[in-house]
């Protein structure tokens, strides 16, 4: 990567220098179950960081500790400068009240692996359902944006139907559309493309291809390999609750080290 | 070849009649005559060939679907029951409609019934309200307030309404005082209980708590029966509680809590009565005056009933139009219009009867288009 031996010239590296998510020390554990044993990772605005691993190894977790829907035991993660989900003072990490909560969450779209749009709502009122209650966007406003990223996910005309009248593929990125609405800095990915059938998913990864080339900070667990490969600045291999290999996609794809890594990648490519 | 692959065919061999082996010859099919000749399970009559109608006979042939004879029979009795009880209720003259008509619209009855309407719906209102407060203090995580619902919900469930009406009526015996304090320490205000509960006051909050534990368990229910997923992807869009809850995960409960709260509501609406025993002119305890000094007891009786029965066909309609609002998105309360206007669910609800009233037989006119 060319673009990083330059940085140091351009006073603007500076601001590139301070990663917009940096995550430190991250552990969690269920019921004395270790899920993260000690995450670190950092995500550069602009970047698209893939997270890789086998069932279980805990890529679900971390991304909800990134939004706080999880709270982590130990370790921290910083958004924007920002300590997700707490408060420092005094030595001390106080847990948000549930106001700041929401207001840091609202910087951080979330797109699920089975969607979860809401089904007694219209595709319009899914997407305009949290700027309207949160930021307080005036509804007309609300429509007429909405209406603007249904077109970016190739949906445009489809604000009044439900959607379980949607495919799944169309379903999924109705819900991309939802959490852009929110305008989030960071976006998170979980297994977006695992409940769709094979020819929904390339809709999906087109939708988010463009996102990344638009320049969107985005967090992606996936299996699909070849979208990690094109379009991830960054790939991390997660197991066991650690970060066993991460480097550019040419490094950690072609040439794995770790051979958790290598039997990995032969069993999906 | 081996034995035992031999051993079912000789077992078979008696079955057979014993020009069996000339028609197997005769048979059609590519079997040549080295091959075995086929196991007792294979069909022992060849098909006749020609009797299969041809496909375009089978595209143009009309439906004939299952005849239920038990079912036409079952409903014919059940007719005929309906008509029999229809028929001694209107001809039994110790019934007096004549005097059911004439009492029907009287003062007393029409402010029994408007008794019995406020009363329902006053319980109702406080009591859901009060319900869905137990119900989130026992899905909360904290375990005094979960223990504290559970505790409410088992007291009252466990004491009968009759028990729990009386208990507020005679509170001034039980506690001719209530105050106001520090348990055993200084005591704020104290008030005398002598007049503090009439009895319509002690019915309302009877039946009111009495509501309340049924309907918490309703909506605790329709709460759980929501994907978890909901509220969590609301969360992540920054929704603070009280609109996830309002917004999000309520109206989705609510086809669950629906049908199981105008069950609650129906029965309450009855249940009232049970204020006659200390005094309260409901719409039956003013039937009940009325006869106890005219002695006319069936006909007030009946003048009290047809009152109940017209409210509760009023509340089902209710139902109906409220499940149906609250099925919109789900795909079974309509199409692309939600279900929502009339005339639609009514042209539904003729074609799904059409489809079950098995007097229609069907023609395959779509396959047969093709052909
Ligand atoms: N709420 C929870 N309570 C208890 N255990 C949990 C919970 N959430 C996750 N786990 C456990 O944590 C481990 C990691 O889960 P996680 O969902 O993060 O894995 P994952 O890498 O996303 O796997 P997958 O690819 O199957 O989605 C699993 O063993 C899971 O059973
Ligand atoms: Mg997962």
């Amino acid at each position: 990567m060319t673009g990083a031996v330059t940085t140091g010239a351009a006073p603007a590296g500076e601001k590139r220098d301070r990663p917009l998510v940096r995550i430190r020390g991250l552990r969690k554990s269920f019921g004395g179950h270790l899920v993260l044993d000690g995450i670190d990772l950092d995500v550069r605005e602009g970047e698209v960081t893939v997270l890789l691993g086998p069932s279980g190894s805990g890529k679900s977790t971390l991304l909800r500790c990134v939004n706080h829907l999880e709270r982590p035991d130990a370790g921290f993660v910083e958004l924007g400068g920002e300590i997700v989900g707490y408060r420092p003072g005094r030595g001390r990490l106080h847990e948000l009240r549930a106001r700041s909560l929401t207001r840091q969450r609202a910087q951080v779209g979330m797109v699920f692996q089975q969607f979860n749009l809401f089904p007694h709502l219209t595709v319009l009122e899914n997407i305009t359902e949290a700027p309207v209650a949160v930021r307080g966007v005036p509804r007309k406003e609300a429509a007429a944006r909405a209406r603007t990223l249904l077109e970016r996910v190739g949906l445009a005309g489809r604000e009044n139907s439900y959607p379980r009248q949607m495919s799944g593929g169309q379903q999924q990125r109705v819900a991309i559309a939802r959490a852009l609405a929110m305008e989030p800095r960071l976006l998170l990915f979980d297994e977006p493309t695992s409940a769709l059938d094979p020819e929904l998913v390339g809709d999906v990864l087109a939708v988010m291809r463009d996102l990344a080339v638009s320049g969107m900070t985005m967090i992606v667990v996936t299996h699909e390999i070849g979208f990690a490969r094109e379009v991830a600045d960054t790939v991390a291999f997660l197991d066991g609750g650690r970060i066993i290999e991460s480097g550019t996609p040419a490094d950690v794809l072609a040439d794995p080290r770790h051979p958790r890594a290598r039997a990995f990648l032969s069993a999906v490519l | 070849m081996e034995p035992h692959r031999t051993f079912p065919r000789a077992r078979a061999v008696p079955d057979h009649p014993p020009h069996t082996a000339d028609a197997l010859v005769k048979a059609p099919g590519p079997r040549g005559p080295s091959d075995p000749p086929p196991s007792a399970d294979e069909p022992r009559i060849p098909r006749p060939l020609d009797v299969r109608p041809t496909d375009r006979e089978l595209l143009s042939a009309r439906l004939v679907p299952l005849r239920r004879p038990g079912q036409w029979a079952s409903a014919l009795v059940l007719l005929v029951l309906f008509a029999m009880l229809v028929h001694t209720l209107l001809t039994n003259k110790r019934f007096e409609w004549g005097t059911v008509g004439d009492y029907f619209l009287r003062g007393s009855i029409l402010h029994g019934l408007e008794l019995t309407l406020w009363l329902t719906g006053a319980v109702m209102a406080s009591g859901y309200l009060l319900g869905i407060g137990i119900a989130a203090m026992r899905l909360s995580r904290n375990p005094v307030l979960r223990a504290l619902s559970f505790g409410y919900v088992w007291l009252l469930r466990s004491v009968p309404p009759l028990v729990q009406l009386l208990f507020w009526y005679e509170l001034a015996s039980l506690y001719p005082r209530i105050s106001l304090g520090i348990p055993f320490g200084h005591e704020f205000v104290t008030v005398k209980t002598a007049h503090l509960f009439s009895g319509i006051l002690a019915a309302y909050v009877g039946l009111t708590l009495d509501v309340a534990a049924f309907s918490s368990e309703i909506v605790r229910g329709g709460i759980l029966s929501v994907d978890p997923g909901q509220a969590e992807a609301a969360q992540a869009l920054g929704l603070g509680n009280g609109r996830i809850f309002r917004r999000i995960v309520l109206p989705q409960a609510m086809p669950a809590i629906i049908p199981a709260s105008g069950n609650l509501l129906i029965g309450m609406l009855k249940a009232t009565s049970i204020v006659s025993v200390i005094a309260v002119q409901d719409l039956l305890y003013s039937a009940q005056l009325i006869y106890n000094q005219n002695f006319l007891i069936m006909p007030l009786l009946l003048v009290a009933t047809v009152w109940y029965v017209i409210l509760t066909t009023l509340l089902s309609v209710g139902q109906f139009y409220v499940e149906r609002y609250y099925a919109r998105g789900s795909g079974r309360g309509g199409g692309r219009d939600g279900g929502r206007s009339a005339g639609a669910s009514g042209r539904r609800l003729w074609q799904i009867a059409r489809g079950n009233i098995p007097l229609f037989g069907r023609t395959r006119t779509d396959l047969a288009g093709l052909s």
